[in-house]
């Protein structure tokens, strides 16, 4: 596997669309930071880029490169490797790589910066965190829609709007249930409706560390109880790693029976 | 060598292998030809362990190879359509493909054979279709293995490399290879192919010698002989 | 006045302070010049101890205290004197319920001392100094640590309350006690003061025509300034920062507050400035930053709110009840969470040449004032302040689509209340 992962990698990163992507955080890290001359807002803008982009990107990628790697894979299927290595190698080449041109993209411009000597570094550093879980969590999610659909364009569609529904819809739908039940305290069921979508969950995950919880009234009080204490913490990192779990046990359980 | 019994697939409500048996002898040249959607691409994959069979067995020196993937070490495989990892140069591949192998391999002198050094820093991207079949044979013949599955290997040729093709193909039957090859070629088939298995409706059709073939549909030519044997 | 104040500086020079004592003389006219003199305390004075010194004092007289730990309490201050101290002296009440300084008179002042432990009781107030019934005394350059009331005042007028530095314990807020506490009075001047750590850091109750200038509430467990019943009083160049609370204000008419800081008084239940019932008033060029409302207005008819900057705030300015004809001139808004939140009719309040870091509209003409109108509520505050609980979609993709479409095509949000005459670069302020 760890060859696999080692040529996905040095594949991926010999790829135009990397650097794209890296040079993309790059430039916003640098234009936040220097138009905003503030590391704090910086940090909040960067959530609301990343909370959406990073999902988007990483299903877009995960998705192009299953298709376009489809030949190759079938050379290496014919190679003396297990199959679950193979599918393996390239999902952590593919999250790996998008998360490093994450981190280095979005890294650079914040130590140049100077983010050593700020507070801020700690809701920094959570947002990398979240975001390179984003990578991993939507990079499966793809994965497992890419190995169930055999035509390209349908796959990509479902992609989309599989990333639709999480990023938007489910929202949506979330906002109408909170009106609808207005009347009866809604504090858990918030609680757990977050925990159901990655993006949810990242966002506020994010928005608590910069302690918007005050704006949040009481379902904020719920929320600071919850993920203000290190149980909480844990918990969601726990539920992140899950919502990368599953999908992967997801990806093995399908490979098993998959022909190519 | 090879022991297939019984073997079944269906991919959804078509059904492409039914209850198929298939007994290939240690060394010579296997040709498994078929029309369009006979089932000889899924019986290689099959092979392979690319495609799981829904029933049957199918072992290989008198081990079952379902759910395994070791035994892939003693074959080599031809892919169909010879389409790299853009991003790569042909040198980086063959690296690769050998980090991959736990065997060793001898691809300088096949890269020779197929005139492939001006090529070999160039990306797989840049080359042509022919170019890339070519690396795509030396990737397969590289290694020493006793069994070699070639799936249409003369796609994009010249004719000159399909000389050293076949070239290739007769030394390693002389090593006591089996090899098997699919092709639409007749020509390629009936000046390598030692004995012709025959697939129609996911069924073998007809297992023999070229000359048995022959002489079944009264037919010289190959070619013709296949078309009689579908319209019989 | 003037004179006055240089002399102030001076304040280790006992010649200077005769001087002064000359003109607060000459200034009140009370006594005879002839007749005044200093009484002294300290270990090895004539009075060894401040409330004797006080007792045996006329009139005039001035009682300087010397470097030294005084432990006394209830001090009665009720003639027209001075208390000074000098070299910085300490009066420790040791924790007993009592007042140190009880004043009831004309004509006093104090300063130059450290208060400290005075004794809380949950029966009645005790403070540091309490002045009642009194008139132009002055109290300026003193330190309270621990103290449970630095300043009670009632029934008083004409004080000046200047450049005193209070600390508290930040105790519970049944525990602790107010900073600078006001209970009816006129014509109070309080300047340069700083209150941390106290329940309220400035009270005011029914006091009217006063000038609160140039103070420094911080980090305390209530408001940082809270008043109710309180008419005619200007507040300019003050600090509230980092309230439990922020600064609650209620009931009162004709407020004037200029240039103030309203910043950091964030969490669930706090304002950087919390309006209740306040009419006819000014609020100019005050800056209100990282509050979680910046302002909150209840039943407030007819405010000026111009040229103040709201930033950074949870909600910049939120209505709350029926508000009638405030008007929101050249005000900045900047990169608050929601600019506006409004739940009832608009009811004449006007929102007219504000700056809005979230207007997106343009500006073809280029004489500075957008073309489009500009919509301070979006859907989304709308729908929050229907059912709160929706505030954790905050900043999701499906707010901003929601706002969005909104903004093309107003269905929910109330279509009179725009600012038709949105500037497009942000305006100066002076702070």
């Amino acid at each position: 596997m760890l060859k696999i992962l080692k040529y996905s990698i040095y594949d991926l990163l010999r790829s135009r669309w990397s650097y794209v992507y890296f040079l993309f955080y790059l430039l916003l890290g640098f234009v936040l930071l220097f138009l905003n001359n503030d590391v704090n807002k910086a940090v909040i803008t960067l959530m609301n880029v990343i909370i959406v982009l990073t999902p988007l990107i990483g299903t877009i990628f995960g998705i192009m490169y299953f298709y376009n790697s489809k030949e190759f894979t079938e050379l290496l299927l014919a190679q003396p490797i297990k199959r679950s290595n193979i599918f393996m190698g390239q999902y952590v080449g593919i999250s790996l790589s998008l998360t490093l041109s994450l981190v280095l993209g979005l890294g650079i411009p914040f130590i140049v910066y100077g983010l050593f000597r700020s507070a801020a570094i700690f809701d920094f550093t959570l947002l990398l965190v979240v975001a390179s879980f984003l990578n991993f969590i939507f990079v499966a999610l793809a994965y497992n829609i890419a190995l169930s659909t055999e035509n390209k364009i349908k796959g990509f569609g479902y992609a989309i709007l599989m990333w639709l529904f999480l990023a938007v819809v489910y929202d949506g739908l979330f906002l109408i249930s909170l009106i609808a039940f207005n009347d009866y305290p809604l504090g858990k069921f918030s609680l757990i409706a977050t925990m159901f979508n990655p993006i949810d969950l990242s966002r506020i995950l994010i928005l608590l560390k910069l302690d918007f919880s005050a704006l949040l009234g009481y379902t904020g009080a719920v929320f600071k109880e919850f993920f203000g204490t290190a149980f909480g913490m844990v918990m969601s990192m726990l539920v992140l790693s899950l919502w990368v779990i599953l999908p992967v046990l997801n990806i093995n359980r399908k490979l098993r029976k998959k022909d190519f | 060598m090879i022991n297939i019994t019984n073997l079944s697939k269906s991919f959804g409500k078509l059904s492409v292998l039914e209850n198929l048996d298939l007994e290939i002898k240690e060394g010579g040249i296997f040709a498994i030809l078929g029309p369009n959607g006979s089932g000889k691409t899924t019986l290689i994959k099959c092979l392979l362990g690319m495609v799981i069979p829904d029933k049957g067995t199918i072992s290989i020196n008198d081990k079952s190879i379902l759910k395994k993937w070791d035994y892939r070490n003693e074959l080599n495989y031809l892919p169909q359509i010879a389409n790299f990892p853009a991003n790569l140069s042909v040198n980086e591949l063959i690296d690769m493909v050998k980090d991959l192998r736990p065997k060793t391999a001898n691809e300088t002198e096949l890269i020779a054979h197929f005139g492939l050094e001006p090529f070999l820093k160039k990306k797989l991207g840049h080359l042509s279709g022919g170019t890339k079949q070519k690396v795509n044979i030396v990737l397969t013949f590289m290694f020493d293995s006793q069994l070699i599955i070639l799936d249409e290997p003369t796609t994009g040729l010249d004719p000159v490399s399909l000389i050293h093709l076949k070239e290739l193909i007769r030394r390693e039957k002389e090593k006591g290879k089996t090899i098997l090859i699919t092709s639409h070629i007749m020509s390629f088939v009936d000046d390598t192919a030692d004995e012709i298995v025959f697939l129609l409706d996911g069924k073998i059709y007809f297992k023999g010698s070229v000359s048995q073939l022959k002489e079944r549909t009264k037919e010289t030519n190959l070619e013709n002989a296949i078309a009689k044997l579908i319209t019989e | 006045m003037n004179i006055k104040i240089s002399f102030f500086k001076c304040k280790s020079s006992v010649f200077n302070l005769i001087f002064f004592i000359f003109f607060i003389f000459i200034g009140t006219n009370t006594t005879v010049f002839s007749q005044s003199k200093t009484l002294e305390v300290c270990s090895s004075c004539e009075f060894k101890s401040i409330k004797k010194a006080v007792l045996s004092a006329n009139d005039g007289d001035t009682v300087l205290i010397k470097k030294g730990i005084y432990k006394e309490t209830s001090i009665e201050v009720n003639k027209a004197i001075s208390i000074i101290g000098e070299n910085n002296p300490i009066i420790d009440a040791e924790g007993k319920k009592e007042n140190i300084f009880h004043c009831e008179t004309e004509n006093f002042s104090i300063s130059n001392i450290t208060f400290q432990n005075v004794g809380m009781s949950y029966v009645k107030e005790f403070a540091a100094i309490f002045i009642y019934k009194s008139k132009k005394f002055v109290v300026k350059n003193n330190d309270f640590n621990s103290v449970f009331y630095s300043f009670i005042i009632q029934d008083s007028s004409d004080g000046e309350i200047l450049n005193n530095m209070v600390v508290g314990t930040m105790e519970d807020e049944t525990k602790a006690g107010n900073g600078i506490h006001i209970w009816k009075a006129k014509r109070m001047h309080i300047e340069g003061n700083t209150v941390k750590n106290m329940r309220d850091g400035i009270y005011l109750e029914y006091v009217q025509h006063s000038t609160i200038t140039k103070n420094k509430s911080i980090g305390n467990i209530r408001y940082g300034l809270h008043f109710m019943f309180s008419h005619d009083n200007v507040y300019d160049y003050n600090e509230f920062t980092g309230n439990g609370a922020g600064v609650a204000v209620m009931y009162s008419k004709r407020v004037e507050m200029y240039h103030n800081n309203f910043h950091h008084n964030w969490g669930t239940a706090s304002y950087g400035l919390l309006l209740k019932e306040i009419n006819d008033s000014k609020i100019e060029e005050n800056t209100f930053q990282d509050n979680t409302t910046g302002i909150n207005l209840d039943g407030c008819n007819r405010i000026s709110y111009k040229k103040n900057n709201f930033i950074g705030n949870g909600w910049a300015v939120k209505f709350i009840g029926a508000c009638y004809e405030n008007s929101f001139e050249q005000n900045n808004f900047l990169s608050n969470a929601f600019d506006l939140s409004y739940s009832s009719k608009l009811n004449d309040n006007s929102f007219n040449g504000n700056h809005w870091s979230e207007y997106t509209g343009y500006d073809l003409d280029h004489n500075g004032v957008g073309d489009v109108p500009y919509r301070p509520v979006k859907l989304f505050s709308y729908i929050v302040n229907k059912s709160p609980d929706a505030l954790v979609l905050l900043r999701s993709l499906f707010v901003d689509v929601l706002n969005f479409s909104e903004k093309v095509s107003p269905v929910f949000t109330p279509d009179k209340l725009i600012d038709d005459k949105p500037i497009i670069k942000r305006i100066h302020i002076n702070d």
